[in-house]
């Protein structure tokens, strides 16, 4: 995976917009007016870093426990020659919101995000039994810190 | 805010968030497009999200950056294993530094797994993750066993996914 390369105002467009985006009737608009520069070129900008896959989303990030749904770590102990299998049959679950490959015996972390809080414990039921597996299940305690941000 | 307290949301609310969830759409009016498919005004879609975003369902709004293709390799997820006691005290200790990006306390599953105080250091270089640790452990996290987990591949990333229609989908599923 090569690194993207981008300028100065794409840079900005990017630190400033992690933090939030104007809801209101221009604000792609207001957007361009901290950067003095045009709607149009705000909007290609946004377009083409969402093609070169620099941005993953423009939108809402939604909290799903606010709304009733709920979310869990979790962990499993993949067979090295088995990894690729696995990682099918995991992230064929439209629950599995992320899923990283981790250096430990546990070597793959996933969350999972339910509608309901008893959906969590069916489709882990479900991934046990397609992989044959032990699901470690690390459900959120409290939540101190979430700032997840980056300055590029 | 207790983010644990079920809040409401009407039919409007809930057509609003499946139009938005895969992203805006990339024009002069936005929010009066997002109406044109969820039949209501612009200024109606502006103040649902807006009201959605300061009850907490709506925890952001803006760009989800891929840290990978920008140069964040070094993404580790460090734990420590606390005595319940002491975790909010460890919490406190952990997220001063600015260079944490997530942390909470999660159940243990003894015991293969003890460690219950999680959190996530996203950067560049693996050698100025592996200081950054460091720092937190001299700040007062030292006397705790502890573990570094770096992330090998990532196979997907694509957030919480909302669905209006939760019944059919879990029959389906």
């Amino acid at each position: 995976m090569n690194d993207i390369t981008f300028d100065d105002l794409d840079r900005k467009i990017i630190n400033a917009l992690q933090g939030g985006f104007p809801v209101s009737d221009d604000p792609f608009g207001e957007v361009a007016s901290w950067f003095d520069t045009d709607r149009e070129n705000i909007i290609s900008r946004i377009k083409a870093l969402l093609d070169n896959g620099a941005l993953s989303r423009f939108g809402p990030l939604f909290n799903s426990e606010r709304m009733g749904g709920a979310v869990t770590l979790a962990a499993l102990k993949v067979p090295n020659d088995r990894f690729e299998e696995v990682t099918k049959l995991v992230n064929a679950h439209r629950e599995v919101a992320h899923n990283y490959a981790r250096t430990h015996e546990l070597n793959m972390w996933f969350v999972l995000a339910t509608e309901t809080p008893d959906q969590i414990a069916r489709v882990i039921e479900k991934i046990e039994a397609e992989t044959g597996l032990h699901v470690f299940n690390c459900p959120k305690e409290q939540e101190y810190f979430i700032g997840l941000r980056l300055e590029i | 805010m207790n983010m644990h307290i079920k809040v409401t949301t009407d039919d409007k609310d809930r057509a609003l968030l499946a139009a938005i969830q895969d992203g805006l759409p990339l024009c002069e009016r936005p929010f009066a497009e997002i109406g044109k498919v969820t039949n209501m005004s612009e200024e109606q879609v502006i103040a649902r999200i807006e009201h959605m975003r300061q009850q907490g369902i709506i925890s952001r709004f803006g760009l989800v950056l891929q840290h990978r293709p920008l140069g964040y390799r070094a993404n580790a997820m460090v734990v420590w294993n606390v005595p319940d006691q002491e975790v909010d005290e460890a919490a406190k200790i952990i997220t001063a530094h600015d260079f944490v990006t997530l942390c909470y306390c999660r159940a243990r599953r003894a015991p293969v797994w003890q460690f219950n105080l999680y959190c996530m250091i996203h950067g560049q270089q693996r050698s100025i993750v592996e200081q950054q640790i460091e720092t937190i452990k001299s700040a007062g996290l030292a006397p705790y066993p502890s573990k570094t987990l770096f992330s090998l591949r990532r196979f997907k990333q694509t957030g919480a996914r909302f669905s209006t229609t939760p019944e059919n989908e879990r029959r389906l599923g």
